[in-house]
């Protein structure tokens, strides 16, 4: 399927590129700047996932009170609406520049070889892009029914905390974490963002010319360890809403 | 008849290049924009020369056939580049850089210009350190260097075995600047055909376009040379494949005389000859020698592994015939004692034209681990080669053409007998004498592209600023490019049935047999004719595949080989002129009772620079008789 | 040995190229890849057709000229070697061996394996030198150089500019090449002076060659025939992106 789009990109990129010069002008940022940024983007939604994954797990406490709370501050509170569009600023800007690199990428090689050998490379380096794809699309359907529907349609139902009133957000992630093709979903995504933070994460280090003989491998181990705690972390709480008494 | 002139300034020999340079006539900056160089070539002398002279301000044209300027064969030079610096406080100084030189090119080059030579080597080291070539380093941050060569001081900067490397990259780095500002212009992929002479004087090449086959016309004021040598002449030797004699050939039809052309350098320790097949022969540096031991069975026809050969039955023949030097010997001796055992049917492995070297002694005294901080690389290197483990059974090694001494005659000026027409580095004939030491031909060739060219080539440039651009419909270049033209066509005509190289194979046997490590008047005359033979089938029996109007890069052998059949004669006409022996040059009859080299001061202390005369005439021999006034004639002697 | 080929032929860069097989017997085991296709190529014209083009030159590994793509790695099988030192002994009887060209958009096809590299010669005209003129030198030993920092230089400069980094990177890029060259001299003294104008001119100039990016895949490290380390791509983002924030320039 890539292989197609790759071909379709190449060749809507020939035209565009045969009339409008695009490389060479709106795109003209240098090849070593957009790696600075789409590393930089990556390490910012790296914190934002730790920040997501710590209000996430509160869900597995006895109440989804705490929960619910958390996630109304999140949802209102001022700041964190500035930071809200920092937020998506970063989710856009990685998604765009790591596109724009794709695509030059591809460009880079219109003839493709015959046979390609594996080198003793990361294998989750090379399938950056696909793994991008899938959380991508595990992001529509997540903003789409926790994102959008809350927000603009309204659509979940409220509940009093305190004498004062919360959309039941909690009452919403366990409900929909009892349905087994959600669940399912949810951890081969969670599974799949951890291949890309394990080679996300320390890539970004070298990317911003931090590569070091004596902290490179503490850099790589972190970076392994940032993968399995963040993708552990979030495969837990439907696994234990699943199997669990919620 | 013309004379030689090697035009060498009057004066002490220690003042005589201050003295020319005080003298040289200069071009003023304004006018060096006006006088285009055309340079062909792009090895340390060429790249070097290139920047210079791109620096001064000159419309420099760099011709080279490989893609690029940076794969020039300087780069596979391994050991080292000598200066005169006395870093080590070890008594050095040019004077004993001078003498060495001389001495090991056992006395038959030119005093001044080896003086010269050894003069520029210490700025030619400031400049590539300065252009960042990681030479290596002591602790404290100074130039490290090392012995190199059995002299006795230690004066050779280095960069672990890739110095070629290094010192090419730092000078393309130099011409590559240029490049960018416009006074160097880069025409990568073409092969010289011929050397346009207008009135006397050399203004332009003809080119082949080598992805094209386009014939291109290129005019300039005045033509360099910096082609490297024809070590390619016996088919495998230690030469990049591509390299050939083609450009120094049509300057020698020219009129531009060539200096002893049968001065070649066979160098005693490279991987044999594996297979038919074989292309190329890989060297395995001269430093091996400090710890192998070199053998063959006593036995003749001992087909048994080298481990199972018992201690009393090798023959350790240099230590036997050489006991003062033994495995040190000088290159030239050391690859006559090869061949001597191997031709006597003592050889090893399956073709019998091999020698051990054997690091078991080593390896038992100083432990695997020295042997291999000493040496790994080229132990890996041979491993690679040959698929054997040197550390568990003896290397084989069997000698291979090298280096050539001998190349286009020049002055002092480096300028050949053709007005406005120079050869420097390795193409001309002149600093080395009969045989090279080690880490001075890098040396030789950064100081001539570096510092001496740039100064003579203003002196001759100064009478030219009157002439305008040379037009390139001049009816010169039309006749150059019709006779170019004319030799492509009639080898695709042949269309014979024999390879080009096949032919290259035969033409090299015939001069490997005859013309090299060991030569006499009986071989030398059959030589000839054999030459001629072959050279006959060329013309009738060649195969020459595909067009002249794209890359073919069989038509681009065809054409090279052609030309060497003309070296190959005049290699042996010199070698049969030259009745003695001196160091590469080793003529049977002229040897003393142990079969030692024996030197004719009396009858042949010249230079013979042979000139053209036509494609059936013999050359006519001219000779530069060497006057030695700052040294003491010796004789060689390692027993 | 027997061996089967198939080999990229393509007459020049103007006509569309496909993969032709050969079949080539008594292959010994001790030939280098090169005299293999040597031989193949006597057999060619012996046989009235036209020779495999390939380019070669010091067939010991130090010019860089040879690269062939075969069996989908650069160079070959083979750890740390060109393609002219790589021997028939890597490969066993009745092996089919797949010969293509470096595919790169930056290094067109010329002719069946030859490729056009000289994007590699425009990036280091940018800025890959030290602007010091002959005789404007100064004395060797007034510049110290660590010994250290002189070998880590000298082991970039080991960069044979073969092309193998631009032919195994999935994207075709060229920054292990261009960071080897702008390391070397960042790292020596000597060229610490030029160092921010020289990255900024040779990272732009690889740009608008058509070179990849770098995705960190490191496969470069993996196929180079001279060991360069990817820790010199990381020195050049270092020293780019110094350059960019310190540079007074706006531009």
């Amino acid at each position: 399927m890539f292989h197609s789009i790759r071909l379709f990109v190449l060749s809507v990129m020939n035209i565009v590129q045969s009339n409008y010069t695009i490389m060479g002008n709106s795109l003209s940022q240098s090849s070593l700047t957009k790696k600075y940024v789409v590393a930089l983007a990556g390490l910012f939604l790296i914190t934002f996932l730790f920040v997501h994954l710590a209000i996430n797990l509160l869900l597995l406490l006895p109440a989804t009170d705490t929960f619910n709370v958390a996630a109304h501050f999140m949802g209102t509170n001022i700041i964190i609406k500035v930071f809200e569009v920092v937020l998506f600023s970063g989710i856009f800007i990685h998604i765009i520049y790591s596109l724009i690199v794709q695509v030059q990428n591809w460009m880079a090689r219109p003839v493709r070889y015959k046979l390609e050998n594996w080198s003793h490379t990361s294998p989750f380096s090379k399938f950056m892009i696909h793994t991008s794809v899938i959380i991508f699309i595990f992001l529509v359907f997540h903003l789409i029914e926790f994102y959008i529907e809350t927000k603009f349609l309204g659509q979940i139902a409220d509940v009093v905390i305190d004498g004062e009133s919360y959309p039941d957000m909690g009452l919403k992630v366990i409900t929909a974490f009892k349905i087994p093709i959600v669940v399912i979903g949810y951890i081969l995504s969670f599974i799949v963002l951890g291949f890309h933070l394990h080679h996300g994460f320390q890539s970004a280090f070298q990317s911003l010319g931090l590569n070091h003989t004596k902290y490179t491998p503490t850099i790589k181990l972190l970076s392994t360890a940032v993968s399995i705690i963040l993708a552990v972390g979030f495969i837990i709480i439907p696994l234990a809403i699943y199997f669990g008494n919620y | 008849m013309a004379t030689l002139n090697s035009k060498i300034p009057e004066g002490p020999l220690s003042e005589k290049w201050t003295k020319y340079r005080a003298e040289m006539k200069l071009v003023n900056p304004a006018n060096k924009s006006k006088l285009d160089i055309i340079l062909v070539g792009t090895g340390l002398a060429g790249s070097s020369a290139a920047s210079s002279l791109g620096e001064l301000g000159y419309n420099v044209k760099v011709f080279c056939y490989q893609d690029s300027p940076r794969r020039a064969h300087s780069v596979a030079a391994q050991g080292g580049i000598n200066a005169a610096k006395n870093y080590r406080n070890d008594g050095d100084s040019v004077y004993r850089l001078f003498y060495d030189m001389i001495k090991g090119g056992d006395y038959r080059s030119r005093e001044a210009n080896v003086y010269r030579a050894a003069e520029v080597s210490n700025a030619t080291i400031d400049q590539l350190t300065a252009q960042g070539v990681p030479f290596a380093r002591e602790y404290g941050g100074t130039l490290d260097n090392r012995s190199f060569g059995g002299v006795q001081v230690s004066r050779t900067f280095y960069s672990k075995g890739q110095t070629g490397q290094q010192c090419l990259l730092g000078a393309f780095s130099g011409l590559i600047r240029q490049v960018n500002k416009g006074t160097v212009k880069m025409y990568p992929r073409r092969d010289v055909l011929e050397i346009v002479v207008v009135d006397g004087k050399a203004r332009g090449i003809i080119t082949r376009n080598l992805v094209t086959g386009e014939i291109e016309r290129h005019s300039a004021h005045a033509v360099v040379l910096a082609t490297g040598g024809y070590g390619t002449i016996y088919y495998l030797s230690t030469l990049a494949l591509n390299s050939n004699v083609s450009a120094a050939w049509s300057a020698f039809k020219k009129g531009a005389f060539f200096g002893n052309p049968s001065f070649i350098q066979i160098h005693p320790s490279s991987i044999p000859v594996l297979n038919e097949y074989q292309a190329k022969l890989t060297l395995m540096s001269e430093s091996l020698r400090n710890d192998g031991r070199v053998w063959v069975p006593k036995e003749k026809g001992d087909h048994r592994h080298a481990n199972e050969i018992p201690e009393e039955e090798r023959d350790y023949y240099l230590e036997r015939r050489y006991p003062a030097y033994g495995n040190l010997v000088p290159r030239d001796v050391g690859s006559r004692a090869a061949k001597e055992r191997c031709d006597a049917g003592y050889g090893v492995g399956e073709t019998g034209l091999a020698v051990n070297l054997d690091f078991k002694d080593a390896i038992a005294k100083q432990g695997k681990k020295a042997i291999e901080n000493k040496y790994g690389n080229l132990f890996e290197m041979y491993e690679k080669i040959t698929g054997i483990n040197p550390y568990v059974e003896p290397m084989r090694i069997y000698p291979a053409g090298h280096y050539t001494m001998g190349g286009l005659w020049v002055d002092y000026e480096l300028m050949t007998t053709i007005t406005g027409l120079y050869a420097i580095g390795e193409s001309n004939f002149s600093d080395h004498g009969a045989n090279r030491l080690g880490a001075s031909s890098l040396m030789q060739c950064a100081g001539d592209g570096y510092f001496v060219i740039p100064n003579t080539i203003g002196n001759y440039l100064a009478g030219e600023i009157r002439t305008a651009k040379i037009q390139t419909s001049l009816p010169e270049f039309e006749e150059a490019e019709k006779s170019a033209k004319a030799r492509i066509e009639k080898l695709m005509a042949v269309k014979g049935t024999k390879t080009v190289t096949s032919f290259h194979k035969r033409l090299g046997k015939i001069m490997w047999d005859f013309c090299g490590m060991s030569r006499n008047e009986a071989g030398l005359t059959k030589a000839l004719t054999l030459i001629d033979e072959l050279n006959d089938e060329y013309w009738k029996d060649v195969k020459v595949p595909g067009s002249n109007n794209e890359l073919n890069q069989e038509l681009e052998k065809a054409i090279r080989v052609a030309d060497f059949f003309g070296i190959a004669k005049l290699m042996v006409i010199d070698a049969l002129n030259r009745k003695e022996s001196c160091g590469a040059h080793f003529r049977e009859e002229s040897q003393t009772e142990t079969g030692e080299a024996k030197r004719d001061d009396a009858n042949f202390a010249y230079v013979s620079a042979w000139e053209y005369k036509g494609e059936n005439q013999s050359p006519i021999l001219h000779k530069e008789e060497l006057k030695f006034e700052n040294v003491e004639l010796k004789i060689r002697d390692y027993k | 040995m027997n061996i089967k080929l198939k080999i990229w032929r393509q007459e020049n860069s103007k006509v569309k190229g496909k993969f032709i097989d050969y079949v080539l017997d008594n292959v010994s085991p001790g030939m280098s890849f090169l005299e293999m296709l040597d031989a193949l190529n006597t057999k060619l014209i012996q046989e009235g057709g036209s020779p495999v083009a390939f380019e070669h030159d010091c067939r010991e590994g130090i010019c860089g000229s040879c690269g062939l793509y075969i069996n989908g790695r650069p160079h070959g099988p083979g750890e740390k070697s060109t393609t002219c030192e790589l021997h028939m002994r890597s490969f066993k009887d009745g092996d089919t061996i797949i010969v293509e060209p470096w595919r790169a958009k930056a290094f067109p096809v010329i002719r069946d394996l030859i490729v056009d590299r000289s994007g590699f010669d425009e990036i280091l005209k940018a800025g890959g030198f030290i602007s010091v003129n002959a005789g404007a030198a100064p004395e060797a030993n007034s510049i110290l150089v660590n010994k250290e920092v002189s070998e880590e230089a000298f082991d970039v400069a080991t960069c044979i500019g073969c092309g193998a980094c631009v032919a195994a990177c999935k994207n075709a890029s060229a920054m292990l090449f261009v960071s080897a060259k702008i390391s070397q001299l960042a790292i020596l003294p000597q060229g610490k002076v030029e160092a921010a104008q020289r990255v900024q001119a040779m990272v732009a100039k690889m740009d608008e060659l058509g070179f990849g990016n770098c995705t960190n895949t490191y496969a470069c490290e993996a196929e180079c025939p001279k060991g360069i380390k990817v820790i010199n791509i990381a020195r050049m983002n270092r020293e780019f992106f110094t350059a960019k924030v310190v540079s007074q320039k706006t531009t």
